[in-house]
């Protein structure tokens, strides 16, 4: 008998009911309660990868690799700020809570941010002396579930985000698991240690626009009209959420999409909820353009972006600067093989690890095991984000370059061309080799 | 004592002229007039200032108090000394909803009814209400105390963390998690001192005590009911 005739034909797994799935229905079966988990989206969906851009040949006059400048800096929260954020890179790092993450990647990431001139940014939880001491630039976030909210850090800070909506999970609050709740965070977070804590998914003191608008009002009185404030959504119904935003007195807008991460929420909620961060940034750019304020009211996109690419396409089709959170601490050591043996020990793979909430994480990262905090030492932790954030920059300017570009924030849609009809209706740029885009009148 | 009329100045300039006295503390007195329910008076204070604001406040007025003493003579709108961590704020009249929201610490005295979430989310603060409090108050209220002398609306407490509760008129109902319990000894005492300090003259046995089961402090499927 040959190999060939060996092999089973009716060894085909089902599309629908994959291993995956199969597994999640077992799990659900066993326990009664939803998949909690962290990282971000996991299925496909349209993305920077469907995007190509159109370096210069004939019709465009391309510039010089390392020969001729190409301007990165930007400028965040100049509307009403006396003291706006001027970033070296557009690329900043995105809020993650302490709680969520031990004190020594808080830190980690100031001292990345620091290094590559550009700001990092608070999260539930609060501000930590470690992040606030090691971030030149820090974005205090001002969160529905307000832990840890005290004016004198709103003072301390550089910038404040309220924040509205998470691309991993608009419209849900946040799911902080009692394994997690260790002396200091409870302490923080005025709660008893050990417990599940739940963050809002509204803000308790307004109920919309126009009230959010007097909030805004009321941040700007207590930090005397210093520093900027951005709202950040959800990407969800980005054109009218921003519309409002901006109608509401942002500053700065960050638009987070559905492939962005979360330390612990719904699975269903992760998978299900929100809209690709591709198909966001043309509505969000739309809104403000029909107001007059596109560049006069920054964008910030985030949601999965990876590469300096990614960057370059995020700024083509009109953002000002993005945002990175999954990447930042896939950078910090999140998920490496050196770790293989103690991923595999609690259920996982290098990789693959998922499990945030559990406070487990062989990395060091997202946990507040003390022993487990120690595997990541925060200086050489920044240098490895300081070295990615350098790379990011250093890759979009070449993209830039090859389109004719001195500035990264001269890239446009014109210099995009999409692989698939679905990239090309999302991200309104023309299918590769027409001039159609999908949705749009001749 | 320094006297600011709002109907010649701005709210932007009250607030510098109050937050100068943070660095250089010349002036303990103010007196604010034709308040007219403008927004955000006097927010984020941090001095020891005696703030007296004569008329209806807006929104968010003295939010995130620190250290001062603000007293609206008037009513108060929505927000009222949100997120304060020290100090007093007193409304003479009623208060609008979510009153003490996520206020961390401080007294917050309001002499007329509060509306709905009064305390929501409350995070030390402690809350005195002569009259009645709305629906959903104390809505996840982490810890503090609220004090109602008059009643209380629907779903009293929901998804209560360490919050003591005091009622003394009819609750119409309590939310998920929120249950009576019994009035111990220290807990009259405790009760006696938040309505002295703010200067109620209640009984405080004639109050009734809610708190939380904690039966939803860590998700239980067999709970699943409850959400």
């Amino acid at each position: 008998m040959s190999n060939e005739s060996n092999y089973n034909t009716s060894l085909r797994e089902s599309a629908t009911f994959d291993r995956a799935t199969m597994a999640e229905i077992r799990r659900a079966a066993n326990t009664g309660i939803y998949d909690i988990r962290g990282f971000g989206a996991k299925r496909k969906v349209p993305h920077f990868d469907d995007l190509l851009f159109l370096g210069a040949s004939m019709s465009r006059y391309p510039l010089e690799g390392y020969r001729e400048t190409c301007n990165t800096s930007v400028v965040l929260g100049d509307r009403f700020a006396k003291n706006p954020i001027k970033l070296d890179i557009p690329v900043t790092i995105a809020g993650m809570s302490f709680g969520a993450l031990s004190a020594n990647a808080k830190e980690a990431l100031g001292r990345g941010a620091s290094i590559a001139g550009t700001s990092t940014t608070t999260g539930d939880g609060g501000m930590t002396p470690e992040e606030r001491g090691q971030s030149k630039k820090l974005v205090y976030q001002y969160l529905p579930s307000r832990y840890g909210m005290n004016p004198d850090d709103l003072r301390k800070a550089d910038a404040i985000e309220v924040v509205l909506g998470q691309g991993a999970k608009p419209g849900g609050g946040g799911m902080l698991l009692g394994q997690k709740i260790t002396d200091r965070v409870a302490q923080m977070r005025n709660l008893p240690k050990g417990i599940d804590q739940r963050s809002a998914c509204r803000h308790p003191d307004w109920t919309g626009p126009d009230d959010l608008a007097i909030k805004i009002q009321e941040l700007r009185e207590i930090t005397d009209w210093q520093v900027p404030i951005y709202i950040k959504v959800g990407a969800t119904r980005t054109y009218y959420d921003v519309k409002l935003a901006v109608k509401a007195g942002a500053d700065v807008i960050v638009v987070d999409g559905m492939q962005g991460g979360t330390a612990a929420t719904q699975d269903v909620f992760i998978e299900h909820v929100g809209i690709p961060t591709l198909a966001a940034i043309p509505q969000a750019v739309q809104a403000l353009q029909e107001m007059g304020m596109h560049r006069k009211v920054q964008l910030i996109v985030s949601g999965g972006i990876r590469n300096g690419a990614d960057v370059a396409k995020c700024m083509a089709l009109g953002a000002d600067a993005v945002a990175i959170g999954t990447a930042a601490l896939v950078a910090l050591g999140c998920n490496d093989p050196k770790w293989e043996e103690d991923y595999q020990k609690i259920g996982s793979a290098a990789g693959f690890y998922d499990d945030y909430q559990e406070g487990k994480d062989p990395a060091g990262i997202s946990t507040q095991d003390p022993e487990l905090m120690k595997r990541l030492d925060p200086v050489a932790g920044g240098n490895r984000l300081a070295n990615y954030l350098r790379v990011l920059t250093l890759e979009a300017q070449t993209l830039a370059r090859a389109c004719g570009k001195n500035d990264l924030r001269n890239l446009e849609p014109e210099d995009l061309v999409a692989l698939n009809v679905e990239a090309a209706a999302m991200a309104r740029v023309p299918l590769a080799g027409t001039n159609w885009i999908p949705g749009q009148q001749y | 004592m320094k006297t600011f009329d709002l109907a010649t100045s701005s709210i932007r300039e009250l607030n510098q002229a109050l937050h100068a006295q943070q660095t250089s503390l010349t002036e303990k007195e103010w007196r604010v007039t034709n308040s007219k329910g403008d927004h955000n008076i006097a927010v984020g204070l941090d001095a020891d200032l005696q703030v007296d604001i004569h008329g209806h406040a807006g929104y968010f007025c003295a939010g995130m108090n620190k250290t001062a003493s603000v007293t609206v003579h008037g009513n108060a709108g929505q927000g009222l000394a949100e997120n304060m961590m020290s100090g007093v704020v007193r409304v003479k009249g009623d208060a609008s909803q979510a009153a003490g929201a996520t206020a961390q610490g401080g007294l917050l005295v309001i002499e007329g009814n509060a509306g709905a979430r009064c305390g929501i989310s409350m995070k030390g603060v402690d809350i005195v209400v002569k009259g009645s409090v709305g629906h959903m108050s104390c809505f996840m209220g982490q810890s503090g105390s609220l004090v109602v002398c008059g009643d209380a609306g629907e779903a009293l407490g929901d998804s209560l963390y360490e919050v003591h509760i005091y009622v003394k008129g009819e609750v119409k109902s309590l939310g998920a998690d929120c249950i009576q319990k019994e009035m111990r000894p220290e807990h009259l005492e405790e009760l006696s001192g938040l309505l002295a300090k703010a200067g109620v003259d209640e009984d405080p046995a004639s109050f009734k005590r809610y708190g939380s089961a904690r039966q939803l402090y860590t998700f239980k499927v067999d709970n699943a009911s409850a959400y």
